[in-house]
């Protein structure tokens, strides 16, 4: 089985600006893909790229062994993008605007899936609204609407939930985890870190368009982050002098405590004990995907 | 319904549900011009023998109405398209570009002839038009369309604001339009201006349309066929060019 996106040497220059430096990257069908980076650091171009409007100065793209040039109409015909614009088309309904995208992939009766996309989005009671007439969340939903008419093996989601409230984005989420089990494979770009670090098996992490970190999930919270002991020491109290090389100073006066392992907490406590200091509150941090973020764009 | 089908029936659509502004508007504008030009210079102005120029002008309205809207209607919808961004649900799906083409011509052809009739049939009760060669009619309708439709494909992907396709709209189309023989016949011109008016593309499609009607026009019918299909083809092969290598449409 050829994986679902195959991406080769692709280089992307707008002027004098390198929107992408030679990316190599493949996602495997059935993952749950995140492609994470600031603002300006190629993602968009990378999507845009795979969909055919941005066309790259080098290098080759491909979907489910479809190259998104030379075999454009059933590498497209596979591919289904939610774009990170708020576009709309202010002339159709909600229920209009699907059954002509479902048209676009040649697809005559859709009712049924169109029905049922609906019904998971929420728009159910929207379907013959004007877009014009729907606020940005729901529009945002038909973007998403939009890109699963056709029932795509690989759906990419750039920015989907950005400005949908948070009973819906889990509701969205449980959709595309639905879509992804039942084998569709997802990319994912957002700025929600936390969405990634549940929703991804694997991230790529893009800077200036170069790709600075690819792993998985695990991986990558493994190697940048871990576990961490935040401590708040009682007035007069000082640190003791074995625990201070490795201790950061967090918000609130607080101290951080980078920990290897989990078994490393009790040694901790056994030399502030030791040392008498008296602790006021004290919280086991988790690795998270923000920290591996920040390291990896600082190291990048 | 495949991609191109839809992408017709969506353009149709589009312009249908704003059928007050794309269809009726213009219509109304033509008998406006019918009814001033005719009550100005219906005594005073004969261009063929046995025509009125009342009967005269309104072929030459009509076709008017039916170039102008088949432009307005391509080159509305892609700058309309592009400027909100909604051009990406066209460009997503596998529509090859010969289809959206064709797609988008074939629904400004469909406008300008709804447009162009409507004119016709407004004032049927008001002059008189003999209809002698319809086939001619039909032929310098649907090529007219089609080029206008082609050109307003050209004017929507080249216009990155619609400032720039008013300019385009009123510095090209307006002035070929309204110098082509629409309200007069070239032979009432001095000869410089009887020779320009040879290069102006639209010009014979007002002659040749009007040859439908009245068997008679400036220049023969197989002339104008001639120049508007070649023309036709011509800006055929140019669109479907840009469309290929996705000038201003994919970076």
């Amino acid at each position: 089985m050829g994986p679902a996106i195959r991406i080769e040497g692709v280089t992307k220059r707008f002027g004098s600006v390198l929107a992408l430096g030679g990316i190599d990257l493949e996602v495997a069908q059935g993952e749950f893909f995140g492609l994470l980076g600031p603002n300006g650091a190629g993602k968009t171009t990378l999507i845009s790229a795979l969909a055919g409007l941005v066309r790259p100065d080098a290098g080759r793209l491909a979907v489910m062994g479809h190259d998104v040039a030379s075999d454009y109409r059933a590498a497209r015909r596979l591919l289904g993008v939610v774009p990170q614009e708020l576009v709309f088309d202010p002339f159709f309904t909600v229920r209009e605007t699907l059954r002509i995208q479902s048209g676009y992939f040649g697809i005559h009766d859709n009712s049924d899936w169109i029905g049922e996309i609906l019904e998971n989005l929420d728009l159910t009671e929207k379907a013959n609204t004007n877009m014009r007439q729907l606020s940005g969340g729901m529009k945002r939903r038909v973007l998403v609407a939009q890109a699963l008419v056709h029932r795509p093996s690989v759906i990419v989601l750039d920015e989907p939930t950005a400005g949908v409230d948070v009973e819906l984005r889990q509701a969205l989420w449980g959709f595309i985890r639905r879509l992804n089990r039942d084998g569709h494979t997802i990319v994912l770009t957002t700025h929600y870190l936390e969405e990634a670090e549940s929703l991804c098996g694997r991230i790529a992490m893009l800077k200036q368009g170069r790709i600075v970190a690819l792993d998985t999930t695990a991986n990558l919270l493994q190697r940048f982050s871990g576990h961490s002991l935040r401590l708040r020491l009682g007035a007069g109290t000082a640190l003791p002098e074995s625990l201070r090389a490795r201790v950061s100073a967090g918000p609130g006066g607080e101290h951080v405590l980078a920990l290897g392992s989990c078994g490393e907490i009790e040694l901790a406590l056994a030399c502030l004990r030791e040392a008498g200091c008296s602790v006021e509150d004290i919280e086991i941090g988790k690795p998270d995907l923000e920290e591996v973020f920040l390291r990896v764009m600082e190291r990048g | 319904m495949g991609g191109f089908a839809t992408l017709l029936y969506k353009e149709v659509l589009r312009f249908w549900k704003v059928s007050f502004q794309t269809v009726a508007a213009p219509i109304l504008t033509a008998l406006l011009f019918l009814l001033i030009f005719s009550h100005v210079l219906e005594r005073h102005v004969r261009v063929y023998e046995n025509v009125s120029y009342t009967s005269f002008l309104l072929p030459g309205l009509a076709m008017m109405s039916l170039l102008q809207n088949a432009f307005a209607n391509s080159s509305s919808s892609l700058i309309q398209s592009k400027v909100t961004g909604n051009i990406i649900f066209m460009l997503l799906p596998p529509i090859s570009y010969a289809q959206f083409f064709a797609a988008f011509v074939l629904a400004a052809i469909a406008r300008g002839i709804v447009v162009g009739l409507g004119v016709l049939l407004a004032t049927l009760w008001l002059v008189d038009l003999p209809w002698q060669a319809p086939l001619w009619i039909l032929a310098f309708a649907l090529l007219g369309g089609a080029i206008m439709g082609a050109m307003g494909v050209v004017a929507g992907i080249w216009a990155e604001k619609f400032d720039q396709l008013a300019a385009f709209q009123n510095f090209i189309i307006m002035p070929l339009t309204f110098l082509s023989g629409v309200f007069y016949s070239i032979h009432s011109l001095p000869p410089f201006w009887q020779q320009v008016s040879h290069f102006n593309p639209i010009f014979y499609m007002i002659d040749g349309f009007r040859h439908g009607f009245f068997g008679v026009s400036d220049v023969s019918p197989w002339t104008s066929l001639g120049v508007v299909s070649g023309c036709f083809a011509a800006l055929t092969l140019f669109t479907l060019w840009l469309l290929r290598i996705g000038y201003k449409l994919r970076a």
